[in-house]
């Protein structure tokens, strides 16, 4: 006998017990109460049936009743998510606003995508078309940058029996499918799809092309490519959620999906007030248009933050099918996973490390492979991708508990941030001794349109950084006036890269954003006056006559200059400068 | 707290720590009041903390001592509410709002559930009116803007209480005049501490403006857990429906931290780091994310929490996790306050995330955030070298070396010191700041753009 509501039994925080429910399936959602607060169940012993449940539960008792959906968590999908701001179900945070005023009420629910506006739909195929799951049937202008595609849903496929050119809301039939069973299936422009189950594709390729962020130590030494996948821990104060509000700012992909998960409310608030007002560099629209925000600050229920990243992601899948290439941020993957530790306490689960569940490292790999490039279902050939950079907030800065050193085995990219260069005031704070990159080798051929020896050049600023660190332990012990000048030099180089090259400034109005050539450019100027310095310094030169040119600064400067031609400009300037040292202190060069 | 309805139980099976495992009840709602009452009279409060069919877990705030289990337990069939009027400015209450002023109990016509509603992220204003402190370390480097949290990390004995009573005492909007209120609140300090905050405040005559709930260090560690939420309430309360302008004080949060911990034991939760509950972080971002501003509407709850890192710690979960949930922070520190330098703020580890959106052309002044930038990567340096010099001597430092170690001697002694009744302008604390980067070659200037320094470096400036 199946029952569609059932008693509640327990309550203890998020997780509601209930019994009666005999049909419940794992995922399904639930109403909780009087107040149909929603929830998921998690666990199903015998008649008891656990549930998750995404808001908060005071006030609700033993006794009420609940019911269930019968269906899992899904998200919506359609025309109207571009700009909007949504919670961790996807419900659009300004239509609560507009409804219960300025703070947060229970129980509410809204749709999470307008149904009442009326997009322009313009068909793609026509009738009697031959149609599969993934084909594009038509589209419409979202907004300027973002032309909406309207896919046939994976499951449905055979002959194009209607279709309409018109002004429709998302869910008017805009087609109809004849099937190959003989039967008619209406298309909307909205689709749902449950939010925990990956979105099916063709097959995977291999990324080959890098995901521009402007931001030179990301791009220059520890890229990400196009469908690759970027963790960025670091301690509070390092600066992960400016650099990732850089990233998803400045970097190339066409759409945007931000995910502020157990965040601050006042840096999301941030980041959904001057998105509007910020730019793209590339196309000069608003970058809002191409964005959408799930923003499940730190002290909303804490279970619907376990949701909001599959509900970001499966966003992420939709405009994959539709051919994009797709940038998510997740800020921070650390309060998800305690979001799952939350509930596997509360259902008595046996803890692993540090009380997280066993199953964590299960989960974050899900996570991350839901990312990557991919040849999309549908009958003509078409590629999209997903990009994921994940913050990882590790407590007390210790990248060896459990969120930062699982994250770690399923990235190819790690930006590292350092407690000791937040300090200074150096941001993006990425560590470039201890981050890593796994796509280079992949992306030569990108950089070799600006300069066949990228990769040389990158290597060799790598390697003297790293020479210069251990340079500095050594003058840490005996200081630098008592190192060889040769030394000398390469942490005056090593100062020179890292102020004028790593260091950013993402308030700066030409600094916050690089363009590609012009990283290659200037890296290439470092190493060639490290090689021209290097000579007068073996035949002699003291090191504080080099520190006297000028040049240097018209070097370190560069960052913030428009426009290249003020690098050969720096080049004749010191190479001036070391013809006249050379031939003062008679060296033939 | 409300009048007598709901059902009353004598049916306590067990007593744990401050819980309460009360049998035949019949669904009690999570989170409900609970108002107990000793055989002797004295009456406490509780909340439902694990609810079953036939029986409920109640934690309760207040002296465990005296529980029994013939105790009689009043489930009232309500969320812990809390009177709010304009009347509670002026006044002094315990941490469960009883008045220790002895004046009548507070009433007022709105009641507010005292675990509050999260403001809609989509509603929030990000907060940008600069706050001048008149004090260098946080207007110069760490700028506190309206709406913002901003706590102090500091240690046992250091001058953070001073401190923050000179931020309530000289906090100004410039160019502003505008309806101004302290919410203070106690968790666990000592009397002395308490009295050195009334005394400041009745001084300057801040106490009318101030509602302060306390719970000291010998009253129930228990009611800390109600304490903050309390006046948090009060503070939204004041500042989103009377639209005033708010800065709660909430000290000692470490005190919080711990008696959250020692519920969390009694319940026998799986604890993660040194014992605290894996939901630490949510339970403050609770407390802390009540701050900001709405938009739409005029007033602001800015938030500066006080904690005392156990041996100076900053990786221990109470500093930890508060600093990924404010905006920054300021630390005390223990090497500069024995160098007689006050206020002790280490700079370099402190931090103010949202200063950027307070300062700089129009707000403050258009070098503020390189100035501030300079500053931070020329002590760094400064601090680099005397560290090089403990090593090797004064005499083995290269003539830059030098000239770093002197900026930061004199970066300690003009720039972070100052006197506890000294109000510095912006002007001043920048004045200073540049007089400070005038010690360093101006080549090295690097984090400053030419044309601020060509405006401001007094090389260029003719007084």
């Amino acid at each position: 006998m199946s029952s569609t509501q059932g008693r509640i039994k327990r309550i203890n925080g998020s997780l509601v017990v209930a019994e009666g429910l005999s049909d419940a399936k794992i995922g399904d959602v639930i109403h909780i109460g009087s107040l149909k607060l929603i929830g998921e169940v998690v666990r199903i012993a015998g008649k008891d049936v656990s549930i998750q449940c995404y808001e908060d539960t005071s006030g609700i008792r033993p006794g009420e009743p609940i019911f269930t959906t019968e269906l899992p968590l899904v998200a919506e999908l359609g025309p109207g998510l571009m700009g909007g701001i949504f919670d961790g179900l996807e419900f659009s945070e300004t239509e609560i606003w507009n409804l219960v005023g300025p703070f947060m009420k229970r129980g509410v629910k809204v749709n999470p995508l307008n149904r009442k506006k009326k997009w322009d739909f313009t068909p793609k195929v026509k009738k009697g078309d031959k149609v599969i799951g993934g084909d594009i049937i038509g589209s419409v202008q979202e907004t300027s940058v973002i032309e909406h595609r309207i896919l046939i849903p994976p499951t449905i496929g055979g002959k194009i029996f209607d279709i309409k050119k018109g002004d429709y809301t998302i869910t008017d039939n805009i087609a109809t499918v004849q099937m190959s069973n003989g039967k008619k299936k209406d298309i909307t422009m909205m689709q749902v799809w449950p939010v925990r189950i990956p979105r099916p594709y063709k097959s995977r390729i291999p990324s080959t092309e890098p995901l521009i962020t402007g931001q030179r130590v990301v791009d220059s030494f520890f890229p990400i490519a196009k469908g690759g996948a970027a963790a960025i821990p670091g301690g509070f104060g390092t600066g992960k959620t400016v650099t990732l509000h850089q990233l998803a700012k400045w970097s190339e992909a066409q759409i945007i999906i931000y995910i502020g998960c157990g965040e601050r409310g006042n840096e999301m608030a941030d980041v959904v007030t001057h998105f509007p007002t910020l730019k793209d560099p590339r196309t000069g629209k608003q970058l809002i248009e191409r964005s959408i925000f799930i923003a499940n600050v730190s002290n909303l229920p804490v279970s619907a933050r376990e949701a909001s990243i599959y509900m970001g992601v499966t966003m992420g899948e939709y405009f994959r099918d539709q051919g994009y290439d797709v940038a998510i941020m997740a800020d921070s993957t650390s309060r998800w996973a305690e979001a799952l530790r939350d509930i596997s306490g509360r259902l008595e689960e046996i803890p692993a490390e540090r009380g997280y569940p066993a199953y964590l490292a299960e989960r974050i790999a899900e996570f991350y492979e839901r990312g990557g490039t991919v040849i999309t279902l549908g009958s003509k050939q078409r590629v999209g991708s997903i990009t994921i950079m994940g913050a990882v907030s590790p407590p007390g800065g210790d990248f060896s508990e459990p969120v930062t050193s699982i994250s770690l085995r399923f990235v190819g990219t790690l930006w590292a941030l350092d407690t000791n260069l937040a300090f200074r005031r150096h941001f993006p704070a990425i560590n470039w001794l201890m981050s890593f990159s796994r796509y280079t080798d992949l992306l030569v051929d990108y950089w070799s349109k600006f300069d066949p020896d990228w990769l040389k050049f990158r290597d060799r600023a790598l390697a003297l950084l790293e020479e210069a660190s251990k340079i500095e332990e050594t003058a840490r012990i005996i200081g630098e006036k008592a190192l060889p000048d040769e030394q000398r030099l390469v942490l005056l180089i090593s100062e020179m890269i890292r102020e004028g090259f790593l260091v950013q400034n993402a308030y700066h109005e030409v600094d916050a954003f690089c363009e590609a050539e012009k990283q290659a450019k200037i890296l290439r100027l470092f190493i060639e006056f490290y090689e021209m310095i290097n000579p007068l310094i073996k035949a002699g030169v003291p090191i504080d006559k080099i520190r006297e040119f000028s040049s240097i600064v018209e070097i370190m400067r560069l960052k913030e200059r428009k426009g290249l031609e003020w690098i050969d400009k720096a080049k004749e300037k010191a190479e001036s400068e070391v013809d006249e040292l050379a031939k003062q202190y008679e060296i033939l060069s | 707290m409300s009048e007598k309805a709901g059902l009353i139980y004598k049916t306590t099976r067990e007593i744990r720590g401050p819980l309460l495992v009360v049998e035949d009840v019949k669904g009690a709602a999570y989170n409900e009041l609970v108002e107990i009452k000793l055989s002797d009279g004295t009456e406490m409060i509780g909340n439902v903390l694990d609810t079953f069919s036939d029986r409920a877990i109640v934690q309760v705030f207040g002296r465990t001592e005296g529980l029994e289990l013939g105790v009689s337990v009043r489930f009232t069939g309500e969320l812990i509410q809390i009177p709010l009027s304009d009347d509670l400015i002026g006044r002094v209450f315990d941490g469960s709002l009883r008045p220790l002023d002895h004046m009548p109990d507070p009433l007022g016509a709105e009641r507010r559930e005292i675990f509050g509603s999260v403001i809609n992220p989509a509603a929030r204003e990000p907060p940008s009116e600069f706050i001048q402190t008149g004090v260098s370390t946080i207007d110069g480097m760490n700028s506190l803007v309206r709406g913002q949290k901003l706590p102090f990390f500091s240690e046992a004995g250091l001058s953070h209480n001073i401190a923050a009573a000179q931020v309530a005492r000289q906090a100004t909007v410039l160019g502003k005049e505008e309806d101004f209120a302290v919410v203070f609140c106690a968790m666990g300090i000592k009397h002395e501490e308490y009295e050195f905050f009334r005394r400041e405040f009745e001084k300057t005559g801040a106490l009318e403006r101030c509602v302060m709930v306390l719970n000291l260090a010998d009253d129930p560690i228990i009611e800390r857990i109600v304490a903050p939420r309390i006046a948090q309430t009060i503070a939204e309360y004041l500042a989103f429906d009377l639209e005033m302008h708010i800065l709660t004080i909430l000290t000692d949060m470490t005190n919080y931290g711990e008696a959250l911990r020692s519920i969390s034991v009694a319940k026998e939760e799986v604890p993660t780091r040194k014992g605290y509950p894996g939901y630490l972080y949510t339970d403050l971002a609770t407390i802390y994310e009540r701050a900001g501003k709405v938009k739409g509407r005029k007033g602001s709850v800015t938030l500066m929490p006080i904690l005392t890192m156990p041996g100076g710690d900053i990786t221990h979960p109470i500093p930890d996790l508060s600093g990924y949930i404010t905006e920054g922070q300021l630390i005390f520190d223990r090497d500069l306050s024995f160098r007689g330098i006050y206020p002790p703020v280490n700079v370099l580890p402190s931090l103010s995330r949202l200063m950027k959106d307070g300062i700089g052309s129009g707000k403050t002044r258009e070098d503020h955030s390189e100035v501030s930038n300079q500053l931070y990567m020329s002590y760094a340096e400064g601090v680099k070298a005397r560290g090089l010099v403990r090593i090797i001597g004064e005499v083995g430092l290269s003539e830059r070396e030098r000239k770093y170690l002197h900026f930061a001697e004199e970066f300690e002694n003009r720039f972070v010191n100052q006197g506890v009744y000294e109000n510095r302008n912006l002007e001043r604390t920048l004045g200073i700041a540049w007089d400070l980067l005038s010690l360093l070659p101006e080549d090295d200037l690097i984090r400053v753009r030419e044309e601020y320094t060509k405006k401001y470096h007094p090389n260029y400036v003719k007084s």
